[in-house]
């Protein structure tokens, strides 16, 4: 009864660390994105705006107010997206063939795959912009889309074919003895079925899209294509130990919006998601 | 699986149909996995048969015209120079540590959502939001709340002047930017972690528990044990992951006071200073030692991905 007790208050405990883990650093920078210009640049230590030292919205709306940002924001919402949904078109067609097809060369794909997921990135930023200057791909939204797609494709192939070999094929192989061919068995019984799974290697894909930075630094130069991290580590001058950091936090906390938004709604898929790869068969 | 159905499917067909069947297959499955196959290897095996190429001249993008063939002379000059290996050893430093870190306060967080039964919601929730923030602005919080003017850490923590600088030099800075890299990572390795804690067997711990097992006992002989192959598949994620480290250093130093990172410094030869010839010679060796090293936990680890995904 004793030890029932002592470990009901150790998981509490365990919880509320967690959760201070989590939190307290996304709370700083929110507290920090209310500080005052002039107070950051006279220096305001602590973790609350000092008294009159608060700024309201006032760095917000110069963030949203600033051309390079709102560009920024377009950019990374586009190029993600629309990175996210090719990507998880083609790995879908992989992923189904690596969860229900037999056929040689499969373990070439799923080795490639884990090659790739491991691919030290800033090894590929010279010979690619080089080939980027050549194609004109550099500094052009195609230009980051490609390289996105690759580097996604391993995560939503694992993640897919996990997922897809816990789908109760039976239904496959009833369609087809109804005499559907196999791409009908694909389209019409598998798809609906892998919904769920698609959806979540999409959420995936998008995070890692949201949070690139090599390529988006390396591949871009001008507004027209850098996304929102570029942006941020950009948005003044490239002495990293002055900036002004009460207005950088505003466009820290923005820039997250929507990763928070996905991960409010969706925090069951994702988990599911990020360990099916991995761990679960 | 699929394995399994083409053997029960086959008894009943004739051979001729069945090795159609299987063609056809062979063929549709080809037609599936080219596009992707396609597009991975388009923008890493292309680029890095380029880089090798490039490698062997001395090439300046900002004298295109004076491109000379030098053999391995590149690869000389990296591997002579102190640099290379002051930045190879502070990445596999920050490797180690944050690796080491992630692991042990992974585990205890997944121990902790295991058990809890209350507020699985939230926990979840939160434990997410660190793994979706950018690493930039990850990099922006921590470098903000280390700093003396506007953070809060040196006023936090005890026996820390509140005028201490953090990013003044090495050591220091790297406590910061491993700071950022651990407090972004761990709660990945915590529900990796959870899902292999989540396949112990609770009949196994139950038996341990009335043999008279300790909690330390049950720890080491049957959970540890019993989830071997999700953390050594976790390790191995993260450590590559760690391995290419560049955002953080990026962002808090610039790598400034040594803090620079293999990466990094393949980065600053090929983007900042246009040194196409050796920056392609660092890049083949980050990829070399990225392969040497998955290699190394492969072979040391005797990590099985196949049998931690229960394809055995």
């Amino acid at each position: 009864m004793q030890t029932d007790v002592k470990s009901k208050i150790g998981t509490a405990l365990g919880v509320a660390v967690i959760l201070a883990w989590c939190l307290l650093p996304v709370v700083w920078i929110i507290s920090l994105s209310f500080k005052s210009q002039a107070a950051v640049t006279n220096g305001s230590p602590g973790f609350f705006p000092s008294d009159g030292g608060g700024a309201g919205w006032q760095n917000y709306k110069d963030v949203l107010h600033n051309g390079q940002f709102k560009h920024a924001i377009v950019n990374s919402i586009g190029i993600s997206l629309i990175a996210t949904l090719l990507s998880v078109i083609i790995a879908t067609l992989a992923a189904y063939a690596i969860a229900r097809l037999e056929f040689k060369g499969k373990k070439f794909v799923l080795t490639t795959a884990l090659v790739i997921a491991m691919f030290p990135v800033v090894s590929l930023v010279g010979p690619l912009f080089d080939m980027w200057r050549t194609f004109h791909l550099y500094d052009t939204w195609l230009g980051l889309i490609i390289p996105y797609m690759s580097f996604t494709l391993p995560l939503a192939i694992w993640t897919l074919s996990a997922f897809f070999r816990e789908i109760p094929w039976e239904m496959e192989q009833a369609a087809q003895v109804d005499g559907a061919t196999a791409w009908q068995a694909f389209r019409k019984v598998i798809v609906p079925l892998a919904a769920p799974g698609v959806f979540t290697a999409a959420i995936l894909t998008f995070f890692f899209a949201w949070n690139d930075f090599v390529f988006g630094i390396s591949l871009t130069s001008t507004e027209r294509a850098r996304p929102i991290p570029a942006a941020l580590s950009f948005f003044v001058g490239q002495d990293p130990f002055n900036r002004p950091a009460s207005l950088l936090a505003a466009g820290a906390v923005v820039a997250t919006v929507p990763i928070v938004v996905l991960v409010l709604f969706f925090q069951r898929k994702i988990v599911a998601g990020l360990t099916a790869g991995a761990v679960k068969g | 699986m699929s394995t399994t159905y083409i053997q029960n499917a086959a008894p009943e067909q004739s051979p001729a149909v069945d090795s159609d069947r299987s063609r056809a297959e062979n063929s549709l499955a080809r037609k599936l996995v080219a596009p992707a196959l396609v597009l991975m290897l388009l923008v890493t095996a292309f680029p890095m048969l380029r880089a090798l190429y490039l490698s062997m001249f001395d090439y300046s993008l900002t004298a295109p015209d004076d491109k000379e063939f030098v053999g391995f002379q590149n690869y000389v000059t990296a591997l002579t120079d102190w640099l290379f290996w002051r930045d190879t050893f502070t990445t596999v430093f920050i490797m180690i540590v944050t690796v080491a870190f992630e692991l042990v306060i992974g585990f205890a967080f997944a121990m902790v959502m295991h058990k809890v039964i209350f507020a699985r919601g939230v926990i979840r929730t939160s434990i997410l939001i660190p793994y979706g923030v950018i690493t930039v602005v990850s990099g922006f919080a921590w470098q903000f709340a280390f700093s003396y003017q506007n953070g809060f850490v040196n006023s936090w923590l005890p026996f820390i002047d509140t005028d201490f600088n953090w990013f003044a030099e090495r050591n220091s800075s790297l406590i910061a930017i491993m700071a950022s890299e651990i407090w972004k990572t761990t709660p990945f390795m915590s529900l990796l972690l959870l899902a292999g804690l989540a396949q112990v067997s609770n009949d196994m711990l139950e038996a341990a528990r009335v043999d008279g097992a300790t909690w330390w006992q049950r720890l080491y002989k049957v959970i540890l044990p019993n989830m071997r192959a999700a953390i050594m598949v976790a390790v191995l994620f993260r450590a590559l992951d760690a391995y290419r480290i560049f955002d953080n250093i990026f962002v808090m130093t610039a790598g400034a006071n040594k803090t620079e990172s293999i990466s990094f410094l393949t980065y600053r030869q090929v983007i900042e200073q246009f040194q196409l010839g050796i920056g392609s010679a660092l890049s083949v060796l980050l990829f070399l030692s990225v392969l040497v090293i998955a290699f190394l936990i492969v072979k040391l680890f005797k990590v099985d991905l196949a049998d931690a995904r229960q394809e055995n």
